[in-house]
């Protein structure tokens, strides 16, 4: 038998943890101050925009006035190579994205559940994984050429293996006595693969491909500034040549409000796939 | 011979060498007994569990049912887990058809099946609600009724009342013994409850922990199977006797750690 310890001394001013609306841990907060927060992120960047560019003499070469970026942006749409830029970059991020998940989401459902699969496959991707896709584009240009290829490629590079990778994590998580269950149930392994663990990782693949194509997005770009002949990315290297910082900001805003766009939707797509899942996440 | 335990003996490797969780286990259970497994938390209870339902192996011995060497998971075993095994995105009516759809049977058909489960263990209301929508004992009584649907030769049940209140646990219990009475499937159960073991059980082995071995094998005869048998001089005597071991070897235990 051990002593009991020696009673320690316990400062008397402890007390009961005090409330608060703005420092809730984790919880949520009121709706009102969350719609006037959100708000306030978008809003007061563009204030500040606003004032430094009305009230601080900044040669609009190099900071263009809000207003004259909405001209750029008007111009540009009234040619149309706003659109044609849009849809170029658009299709190249459509078609590499899509085809590097729909590789990427089998594989990466075959390594999380096979160790057999994860012990061939996993040291070559996560090796892979950390050569930035850009690093490729001397030997896609070489291999593929100048066309759309090199560009589709390089957005598959970059976003294959870190999908296949996150989404193979996912599959981990599914509870073992989940699947220890379903053999109880007379479920065969292939039963267990196809109604058990896919449905369970659903919302992780979809929470993995929302992330990776931000990362598709970003390869867009870098592929377009190389050489392309449309594209938003293409567009923001012109605009850069010719010093029309205007138009380099139109760029900007269009990929980021395109990004988010996405970015909501997948959110959508995971909420209502995956209402089951709401207490998890 | 319906279930029969040879010699059995699990070891785990552990970064801190072999640690020896069953030892020697012997066990012969005809079919339509309803067996309790009581021991200490940490005496192997769930392990032993896990060789029945052939989830695991065991380092040396054998587990027989019907004569036949188990060798993996199957559904002649209906098994309940010591934790919540719902599917989380499957409604209550469509966990408790699961294992009759694994087994290709029409849909018509499971769907009676698993209504009548669901009845019984008095859940119709909530057939179409999500498991996150349930309590504790509801999930626990959704995984009954999903392993009842498939009318298991044997109910293996890890703690299945482990986390209810007493109230549902002796309606539970009730139901255990109506069910047990009206199919002739027999019942393995653990608990660390030994009113509950004595209760429904006419035949409790106790663990003793550290190695897990079987240190007593108790035959209950008890008059009938109402709640005042609670009260019966008898059942006071088994209880007793349980209680003694469980805490003398719980003793030994702490001694060895
Ligand atoms: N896979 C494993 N690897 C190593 N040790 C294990 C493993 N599974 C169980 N053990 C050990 O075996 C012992 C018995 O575990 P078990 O889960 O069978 O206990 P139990 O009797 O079911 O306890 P409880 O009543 O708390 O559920 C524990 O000491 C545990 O640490
Ligand atoms: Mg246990």
């Amino acid at each position: 038998m051990r002593q009991t310890p020696s009673p320690i001394h316990i400062p008397s001013n402890s007390k009961s943890l005090s409330p608060t609306v703005f420092w809730k841990l984790v919880e949520e907060i009121p709706r009102p101050l969350h719609i006037a927060l959100t708000v306030t992120s978008i809003a007061l960047p563009l204030l500040l925009w606003w004032l430094v560019t009305r009230f601080g003499q900044i040669d609009p070469k190099f900071l263009p006035a809000p207003m004259q970026v909405v001209e750029a942006f008007g111009r540009l749409w009234g040619t149309g190579e706003l659109l044609q830029d849009a849809i170029a970059s658009l299709w190249r991020v459509g078609v590499g994205f899509f085809l590097a998940s729909l590789l990427a989401i089998p594989v990466g459902i075959l390594m999380g559940s096979f160790a057999s699969i994860r012990a061939l496959l996993e040291p070559l991707f996560g090796l892979m994984r950390y050569m930035p896709a850009p690093a490729f584009i001397p030997l896609l240009i070489l291999y593929l050429g100048i066309g759309e290829e090199p560009k589709i490629m390089l957005i598959f590079i970059g976003v294959f293996f870190f999908n296949a990778l996150m989404v193979m994590d996912t599959v981990k998580f599914v509870p073992k006595e989940l699947i220890e269950a379903t053999y109880m149930l007379g479920g065969s392994r292939w039963a267990v693969l196809t109604q058990v663990i896919l449905p369970n990782v659903i919302p992780g693949i979809l929470d993995a491909c929302r992330i990776n194509l931000a990362a598709a997005w970003q390869l867009v770009i870098v592929s377009e500034l190389i050489a392309a002949n449309e594209g938003l990315g293409r567009r923001i290297s012109v605009a850069g040549r010719f010093l029309r910082t205007d138009e380099i900001f139109v760029g900007l805003i269009v990929i980021g409000v395109f990004g988010l766009f996405f970015d909501l939707l997948f959110q959508y797509l995971l909420r209502v796939s995956c209402r089951w899942a709401s207490q998890v996440r | 011979m319906f279930l029969e335990i040879e010699n059995l003996d699990k070891t785990f490797e552990t970064r801190s060498g072999k640690l020896v969780v069953l030892k020697n286990i012997q066990m012969g259970i005809e079919q339509g007994e309803f067996i309790a497994v009581v021991g200490a938390s940490g005496s192997g209870k769930s392990t032993l569990l896990r060789q029945i339902a052939g989830l695991d192996r065991p380092t040396r011995g054998t587990v027989r049912i019907a004569g036949q060497p188990v060798m993996g998971p199957g559904p002649d075993r209906g098994m309940v887990f010591q934790h919540y095994t719902l599917y989380p995105w499957m409604t209550v009516q469509k966990n408790a058809e699961f294992g009759l759809k694994l087994q290709g049977v029409s849909q018509k058909a499971r769907r009676e099946q698993a209504s009548y489960y669901l009845e019984v263990v008095r859940l119709t209301q909530f057939a179409q609600a999500l498991p996150k929508e349930l309590s504790g004992g509801m999930k626990q009584r959704v995984a009954i009724a999903r392993a009842l649907a498939l009318e298991p030769k044997i109910l293996l049940l890890d703690e299945p009342f482990g986390s209810l209140d007493i109230h549902t646990k002796e309606s539970m219990h009730e139901f255990m013994i109506d069910l047990w009475e009206r199919t002739h499937m027999t019942f393995f159960m653990i608990t660390h409850d030994v009113e509950e073991a004595i209760f429904l059980a006419n035949r409790i082995y106790a663990l003793g922990s550290r190695p897990g071995t079987v240190r007593k094998e108790m035959h209950i005869h008890l008059p009938d199977r109402s709640h005042q048998v609670k009260r019966h001089s008898r059942f006071h005597d088994y209880r007793d006797e349980l209680m003694d071991l469980l805490r003398q070897h719980g003793q030994e235990a702490m001694m060895v750690a």
